[in-house]
């Protein structure tokens, strides 16, 4: 029933409020004009004590990393993450659930691909990101085959049903990983878009756009880093999620594109991807692609929350702190390197 | 969620269907006359649609209120961890939708003050009575819905108005104006309900 305004607070009300209240302590233009004049990471920490990160890295030996930062910041939307995973009813506890799924994607990719470089699996465990984390991720390293992946270790995890396109018997090598990363990715979009409609309202109003755009900016990504690779044109088009807009004439177009140009012509048929196009390039002073798609996502997500009664804001909050992590990270390695040249780069998120 | 609807139009639509039944029973079979609602309405006595009345006054009112009070309240909680300030402020909201209980209440005590037994039997105070039971009966489905719906309507405005204040402080004394003329409809409700017991009259005429 899309009245949900009547009841969604019976179970919801509680972590809406309190998400909210994160998603006010999101750095402001402000903050952000503070943290670039710093001189140091210590500086940084200073002035990341004063916003709601408060005194995150106090117990941190000095002198700081920027690698302890990110995984500072990190462990901290992990906690608050966790925290409201816990109280979460269902249907929320799904939606949570799908979220932390492309986290899971990418630790089995990471712990495979390590594998296969030799490095012992000890190693790569701290390197995965907390919130995919799932029981048998150690067990990841024996597999050698995709069939042999899934019948060992992930027919038990949520992550089975994603798994269908991609059982072969063929070997898990550097290109097949790609492909299998692809895969998953496209399954697990897909399925989540359908959860999104199914729930209807204004979760749906809210989530299956942002799904569907980040569909068409992977099946972008896809197309573009794709130029010069063993990738043929088939495999490629296999790889394109069709929750998007481009599903399907655009996805059929990007298919047979074989250079940048043809690409952009294929994104010059929809209004907000043509826009994206026209702010990015390769000279200096321009944005590049992948920053003009994050700064849609971001205000695509902002939007998120100018309604209330959905769960879409849940999203919308992980992403735009992800999107602030990745700031504060971009501008500590300015920071840490001396080049202030392009320190002011980062995404602007909230007013 | 899903499964709930679908066992909800099963029985709906079961009912229906025996309710057709039957009427086409009765008017294929030429008893069409028993379907009768002045029947109905005569036969039930005048206490039975008073007391009814004064219970759905109360009833409806108080799940009005206490749903405008959980959705307000859930949203308050929430919103007061990261901005404790608004905790206080934000019970005017719940005020609110407590009003619409105590309008209820009011009533409740008003309707059954006025009921009264009577023993004549001649038609002038049986039919005086029966007009006193449907007046109440009225008055109490009037405030009784006027109610619940004024408090859904002031608790998810509630919720509202706390998270907004949680994120920028001037905007709460906007909204509360808002949940002000949804309050106001609760207030409609009594008005009219008093008027509909205003001239109701039972016991035995002198």
């Amino acid at each position: 029933m899309s009245i949900s305004e009547l009841y969604y607070n019976v179970d919801n009300g509680y972590l809406e409020g309190l998400v909210r209240g994160f998603k006010g302590g999101i750095l402001r233009q402000t903050d952000y004009l503070n943290l670039i004049q710093c001189e140091t990471l210590e500086d940084l920490k200073l002035h990341l004590q004063s916003t709601d990160y408060g005194t995150f890295l106090a117990n941190e030996p000095s002198p700081l990393t920027v690698s302890v930062i990110d995984d500072k910041l990190k462990e901290k939307l992990v906690v608050e993450f966790q925290h409201v995973r816990n109280h979460a009813y269902e249907p929320l506890s799904t939606f949570l659930d799908f979220i932390t799924y492309s986290y899971m994607i990418d630790n089995i990719i990471l712990l495979i691909t390590g594998t296969l470089h030799q490095r012992a699996i000890s190693e790569l465990i701290p390197k995965c990101h907390p919130l995919g984390s799932f029981e048998q991720m150690e067990a990841v390293n024996i597999a050698a085959t995709p069939a042999e992946l899934y019948n060992a270790i992930l027919v038990d995890t949520p992550l089975a049903p994603f798994f269908q396109d991609c059982i072969s018997e063929q070997d898990l090598d550097e290109m097949n990983i790609e492909i299998i990363r692809n895969t998953l990715y496209k399954a697990y979009l897909e399925g989540f878009y359908k959860f999104c409609q199914e729930m209807g309202g204004a979760t749906a109003d809210v989530m299956c756009p942002i799904l569907a755009f980040e569909a068409d900016r992977r099946a972008i990504i896809i197309t573009i880093n794709s130029f010069g690779t063993e990738l043929t044109k088939d495999d490629r088009a296999k790889l394109y999620p069709r929750c998007g807009k481009l599903f399907p004439d655009g996805l059929a177009a990007l298919a047979r594109a074989d250079d940048y140009d043809q690409v952009r012509a294929v994104s010059d048929y929809y209004a907000e991807y043509r826009l994206l196009f026209e702010g990015a390039g390769n000279n200096p002073g321009d944005k590049t692609l992948e920053d003009r798609f994050f700064e849609h996502e971001v205000e695509l997500n902002v939007y998120a929350f100018m309604q209330q009664f959905h769960f879409g804001i849940f999203y919308a909050w992980v992403k735009l702190k992800e999107q602030e992590c990745r700031n504060i990270v971009w501008i500590a390695e300015c920071i840490a390197q001396g080049q202030r040249g392009k320190i002011d780069s980062y995404i602007q998120i909230l007013e | 969620m899903r499964s709930v609807k679908a066992v909800i139009y099963t029985l709906l639509s079961i009912f229906i269907f025996i309710l057709v039944l039957i009427g086409l029973y009765y008017i294929l079979s030429g008893e069409g006359y028993r379907f009768d609602i002045g029947w109905f309405l005569l036969a039930i006595s005048p206490y039975m649609w008073a007391n009814t009345g004064v219970g759905l006054a109360i009833s409806l009112s108080v799940v009005g209120a206490a749903w405008g009070i959980f959705a307000t309240g859930a949203s308050i909680i929430g919103a007061g961890v990261k901005a404790p300030r608004i905790r206080t402020k934000n019970l005017i909201s719940i005020i609110f939708c407590e009003a619409v209980a105590i309008y209820g209440i009011i009533m409740a005590i008003v309707i059954s003050g006025m009921i009264e037994e009577f023993t004549d039997m001649d038609s002038k105070t049986v039919a005086k009575n029966y007009y006193a039971g449907y007046s109440m009966f009225g008055a109490g489905l009037t405030v009784g819905f006027s109610n619940l719906f004024c408090g859904l309507c002031v608790g998810v405005v509630g919720s509202g108005a706390a998270l907004a204040d949680a994120q920028n402080a001037s905007l709460f004394v906007k909204i509360l104006i808002v949940e002000i003329f949804g309050s106001a409809i609760g207030l409609f409700g009594v008005i009219v309900a008093i008027l509909q017991t205003s001239r109701a009259q039972m016991g035995n005429l002198k």
